[in-house]
């Protein structure tokens, strides 16, 4: 018996069909992991989205199971994080084996005071359930299923898409358009766009299995093992008691061959053990590539996910990337649809995404090359680094089963404003704001006080003084608006307007370095993109003009 | 730090027999196994990623035939 049952989503006739077609700030093209990230996020700004997915239903067998901090943190922002915290297996502890022994463990998240995981396993058709469920909640999200994007026709001002339906086809419009329609895209087909790098002659078989077992919720990794000989294998807790296996094939293997339960269920007693019972829920073998499109913005085309970039699987840098992507862009979209900033600030989602993808793909190709040596010396290289590995803590930095997703830090984005003053530490701009245990009316983590919009963070020592509350109410009131969360001592009386939150552990100002006084400006998908040992209204407000990719002031005057 | 390419061994011929008998009755694949490990080891001890560097490129240097030099373009001419 399956453990999971899915969800089949009602098709609707569209209105265009019947009356009027109206016009769309936004559609999204995929129902994906991606695409649904993207809609909530539009939706909770206001802003009317409409998905289309030629599917009505959820994604088949676990897919993408790794979910990473950020990810978390990001759809903690959009209402559905908790959830998938409950129902996903926690784990910060990998193991990796070289032949019949462990070599070593390591532990992805040693310091405390972070509200999230480093990682969570659920299977991807629960995250995709969750999010639907919770774009459904939104009244500015319309989901459509079984609805095809056959056509997409840019122009200046609009997009025009022709989509099918059971019903036969219509025409929409819309001012933007987010492609996140998977790795094979067919949209980025229909505009003749490609996506270039590298494939690997490697294929892998993924298999979902239930099994009620002992072993804990940890990732573990096998170079050369014994029941696999000279290949590698993973193995990961997911929820309802289905573990995720994945073996090493090599390029030679036959795909349909080695879906086969005959083929599937000798690998799999060989890893668990004779007396192991269990059922195969689902099986597939995949060829992995890492590529990029050149560019992720075509003018009114925006391309997001798997559609604009891939990865092996090694180090859960796909979905976890194009979840990124779209925390990237929703703000961005949002300034530029309401007028507030100028169709440029997209081009920052090009510029920012792309060298994320980058990392993405060097950091994924690299760990591809440890587990698939390509040559002989380099098998030997990777040989003696798992051996030395057990003994000798050096080389165990050297062993690369995955490195696993973190997120991108943006240091040469356009939108940041270089340091003016000496900081410690990682929260340089460009960077995604890491958490901190804080009191306050919010909430108890720091970043459940970032990401409304822009967002000042200050540290006070004395109670602020007038002048400095109606500097904050300034910025609070200005065109793009810019709210102020006053990190302090307890007692300070609150004042309506302004956050206040105290930092019990020490922590936030360790891991911010501040001092009194000193400003944290973060964008409103909570990287840091500006900070100073003091503040300044005017710096604030011109880091915000950069930030949103506006001229300023002067240099549009002497245009 | 910049790769020392003068004598810094006490006693040379010690430490080459020395080597020489680390892979005595290996087998091609296991001293290749027991090379890399010393590679690995001693590069974390040198640490510097300068002086690694340089000595990669000695290392590579007079293996492979030199590469065909670009033919002279037009522009770079009389």
């Amino acid at each position: 018996m399956m453990t999971y049952t899915p969800p089949v989503y009602p098709y609707t006739k569209p209105v265009e069909l019947t009356g009027s077609p109206r016009h769309w700030p936004v559609i999204v093209a995929g129902a994906g992991p991606v695409g649904l990230t993207a809609a909530i996020d539009l939706a909770m700004r206001g802003i009317d989205v409409l998905v289309l997915d030629e599917d009505n239903t959820v994604s088949i067998g676990s897919r993408a199971i790794c979910w990473s901090k950020r990810t978390l943190e990001i759809l903690d922002r959009l209402g559905c994080g908790e959830r998938l915290v409950r129902k996903g297996v926690s784990w910060n502890v990998g193991r990796v084996f070289f032949r019949g022994e462990q070599v070593y463990q390591f532990d992805l998240l040693p310091e405390q005071g972070h509200r999230r995981p480093s990682f969570i396993n659920l299977q991807q058709y629960y995250v995709e359930q969750f999010l639907v469920e919770r774009a459904t909640e939104l009244p500015s999200a319309e989901l459509r299923w079984r609805h095809k994007v056959v056509g997409v026709t840019p122009r200046e001002d609009r997009v025009t898409i022709r989509v099918a339906t059971p019903d036969g086809e219509y025409t929409i419009h819309a001012d933007w358009l987010i492609v996140a329609d998977g790795s094979k895209s067919p949209i980025r087909g229909m505009l003749g766009l490609e996506s270039e790098g590298q494939v690997f002659h490697d294929r892998f078989l993924i298999a979902d299995i239930h099994m009620t077992s002992s072993f804990p919720a940890e990732r573990r990794f096998w170079f050369d093992p014994p029941f696999h000989r000279n290949q590698s294998a993973l193995l990961h807790r997911q929820a309802d008691d289905v573990w995720r296996v994945d073996f090493q094939l090599g390029w030679d293997a036959d795909p349909e061959e080695e879906k086969k339960p005959e083929r599937v269920l000798p690998r799999l007693r060989a890893m668990l053990g004779e007396h192991a019972r269990f059922d195969i829920e689902w099986a597939s073998v995949y060829t992995f590539q890492c590529r990029r499109m050149r560019s992720f913005r075509h003018g009114r085309v925006l391309f997001a996910g798997d559609a604009a970039h891939l990865v092996s699987p090694f180090g859960a840098r796909g979905a976890n990337s194009g979840i990124q992507d779209v925390d990237n862009l929703g703000w961005k979209l949002e300034l530029v649809l309401t007028g507030m900033a100028p169709e440029r600030l997209l081009d920052s989602y090009d510029a920012e995404r792309t060298v994320a993808a980058d990392e993405n793909i060097l950091n994924s190709t690299r760990s591809t090359d440890f587990i698939t040596p390509k040559s002989n010396v380099s098998r030997t290289f990777r040989d003696a680094a798992l051996m030395l590995a057990k003994r000798h803590t050096f080389a165990r930095r050297l062993v690369n089963s995955g490195r696993l997703s973190v997120p991108a830090t943006l240091v040469d984005s356009p939108l940041n404003t270089p340091d003016g003053e000496p900081f410690a530490g990682r929260m340089m701009p460009g960077a995604p704001a890491v958490d901190a245990p804080v009191t306050g009316d919010r909430g108890e983590w720091l970043l459940d006080y970032l990401g409304d919009g822009f967002t000042l963070l200050l540290v006070t020592a004395q109670p602020p003084v007038e002048t400095l509350l109606r500097e904050l109410r300034a910025l609070a009131s200005d065109p793009i608006s810019c709210n102020s969360v006053l990190v302090g001592a307890a007692d300070t009386t609150a004042k309506a307007g302004e956050l206040r939150v105290t930092d019990p552990t020490g922590m936030l100002a360790e891991r911010y370095d501040t001092c009194p006084g000193a400003a944290y400006l973060f964008r409103p998908d909570q990287h840091v993109c500006a900070r100073w040992r003091a503040f300044d209204l005017g710096a604030v407000r011109a880091a915000i003009v950069k930030a949103t990719a506006q001229t300023p002031v002067a240099e549009r005057q002497v245009a | 730090m910049t790769l020392n390419r003068e004598p810094n061994i006490a006693a040379p011929d010690d430490f080459y027999q020395e080597l020489i008998d680390l892979h005595r009755e290996l087998t091609d694949e296991q001293s290749a196994l027991v090379n890399a490990k010393l590679i690995l080891l001693l590069a974390n001890h040198i640490g510097d990623i300068d002086v690694l560097r340089a000595a990669m490129a000695a290392a590579r240097e007079d293996v492979m035939a030199p590469r065909d030099e670009p033919a002279p373009t037009a522009a770079s001419g009389p």
